[in-house]
């Protein structure tokens, strides 16, 4: 199986607004093409603040800064020149609670399209239906599309804020604990599909479910205060971590 | 066990007189309300009649005629004055809630827009009298809608902000991750997630302007005629329950009465409206 590298971190740091020190030190990591890969590490270790690097997420606030690099297919993102929104159409992002808009099931996969100036009605069905599927949701919400998307059950509405991503056909897909407000039945069903959307897109998924990162991703990167421990195959990491301290998260020695 | 009947007994009898107390104060105020509604109505019954809708006022002292011109005057003024009140607002609000936000500018508009709230309406009229009666020379309708906007502006910028507010951060943040601009995420987003608590702010908003005589006193003035001409005095329907209040004619007394029960009804309904809109939005939606 040849990996190609999709996204890489180089000298990463990253400074909240008004802190002198850094919340995330000296990251060096691989993200590989159409693979999954977990952040994982106990709370306050930075996972989801690296997470939201990958989209700019955290330029919405004044203030916070990135010093380093990342690359999306050898593209630094970080860069001024680098426009947010055509950066959003290549990385999408799952939050942990579901976020269905305040509009029917339809309006909200399309919203993205519709955003992008895609107003023809046959292709925006076509491409809802097709995001519907890929989200397993399809054969759940067919036959009411014009409904309130907030009737929906927590795990539907997740997988429709799925589908609504998948939609505008990401390449990288980010998921920020997208199981944890959920079910255990749903959270099963997401999991699954993680696993199957694998082929179509890259996903980066952070998670504090250790099980979860083994269940689902294929390379981990376990992190601790603001720096990465280790990265390495998922069955590495689980089985024979390098490092102790991995090691003494893996076996519930804390976090 | 440690339990004292006693106690027990003396906190259900405290228990009861506080129901009492506080079943008999609600009372009391829906008997005014009632009282009050019961009375203008009973005053005011004689003169009700289809022609106080349709008919100009008759020359003084002389009975008949109607009350059309206060009524249109009065639908005028307040409907230009949320033409000009209710975007101005809205837009202010949208403003420090969501591009100014925790911003110390948003802080000040939002105190300033406290104290506009409470600057005395007849002190509103002497201030619009000032700069749009006075350089034209004569009372004038204009001036009238825009006393009444000026009390319109503080309540709906409140209410925008209060409402935007409540709106979580993260339904922001999702439509910014499928690559939507800030404008975007306020106008497809925010605002229909907000859009029944301000539609209620404006509502009600309308309902209270609808309701002011001192702001006309000195701007819109009075008229004894018809006019949809905003340019010239105008008559509405506040200012004239003053005006034939004041006077000598029973027949005026009557009609001021039936004006007075008119206005209350229809800042009743208003009201009802606009909390059956959240009922039934909130019924629709489980």
């Amino acid at each position: 199986m040849s990996e190609n590298l999709k996204m890489q971190v180089k000298d990463f740091y990253f400074y909240y607004a008004g802190s002198k020190e850094p919340a995330l030190k000296n990251i060096n990591m691989p993200v590989y093409e159409k693979q999954v890969t977990a952040l994982i590490g106990p709370s306050g270790c930075g996972k989801t603040t690296l997470l939201r690097s990958f989209n700019r997420m955290h330029d919405l606030y004044h203030g916070n800064r990135y010093k380093g690099e990342i690359l999306l297919d050898g593209e630094n993102i970080l860069t001024d020149k680098m426009d947010l929104i055509e950066l959003r159409s290549k990385v999408g992002m799952v939050f942990q609670k579901p976020t269905p808009f305040p509009m029917n099931i339809f309006d909200n996969i399309a919203y993205g399209l519709r955003l992008r100036g895609i107003k023809n009605k046959s292709e925006l069905q076509d491409r809802v239906e097709k995001a519907l599927k890929q989200a397993a949701l399809w054969d759940e919400v067919n036959d009411r599309l014009n409904e309130p998307a907030s009737g929906l059950s927590g795990g539907q509405q997740q997988r429709l804020v799925i589908a609504r991503a998948l939609a505008v056909e990401p390449e990288v897909l980010l998921f920020d604990e997208p199981t944890s407000a959920l079910d255990p039945i749903s959270t099963a069903k997401i999991e699954e599909l993680v696993v199957q959307l694998r082929e179509t897109v890259t996903i980066v998924i952070v998670t504090h479910n250790m099980q979860q990162a083994a269940r689902v991703s294929d390379y981990t990167a376990f992190m601790y205060l603001g720096e990465l421990i280790e990265f390495d195959k998922t069955d590495i990491i689980f089985t024979s971590p390098k490092k102790e301290l991995t090691e003494k998260y893996i076996s519930g020695k804390f976090g | 066990m440690i339990y004292n009947p006693n106690v027990v007994k003396r906190r259900k009898i405290r228990g009861y007189i506080a129901l009492l107390l506080s079943t008999f104060a609600a009372g009391l105020g829906l008997f005014w309300l009632g009282f009050i509604l019961f009375d203008v109505l009973r005053h005011g019954m004689s003169a009700i009649n289809l022609d106080l809708f349709l008919e100009d006022p008759a020359p003084p002292g002389v009975p008949g005629g109607g009350l059309r011109n206060a009524f249109v005057g009065q639908l005028l003024i307040t409907f230009f004055a949320t033409i000009i009140g209710v975007p101005i607002g809205l837009l202010a609000g949208t403003f420090i809630a969501e591009y100014a936000r925790g911003t110390r500018f948003a802080k000040i508009v939002s105190i300033l827009s406290d104290i506009m709230v409470s600057v005395p309406s007849i002190v509103v009229g002497t201030f619009i009298y000032a700069i749009m009666v006075m350089p034209v020379g004569h009372f004038n309708g204009w001036a009238g809608a825009a006393a009444l906007a000026f009390i319109m502006i503080p309540v709906v910028l409140r209410t925008t902000e209060d409402m935007l507010s409540l709106v979580p951060w993260t339904l922001r943040e999702a439509a910014f991750a499928l690559g939507a601009s800030y404008f975007k995420v306020i106008k497809d987003i925010v605002y229909r997630a907000a859009i029944t608590g301000i539609l209620t702010g404006v509502i009600l908003s309308i309902a209270r302007v609808a309701g002011e005589t001192a702001p006309l006193l000195f701007t819109s003035f009075n008229n004894s005629f018809f006019t949809l001409n905003m340019n010239e005095p105008m008559s509405s329907l506040t200012v004239t329950i003053f005006v034939y209040a004041m006077g000598p004619y029973e027949d005026w007394h009557e009609k001021a009465w039936a004006a007075a029960f008119i206005i209350t009804f229809f800042i009743l309904i208003v009201t009802i409206f606009s909390r059956s809109i959240i009922y039934w939005k909130y019924k629709s939606k489980s």
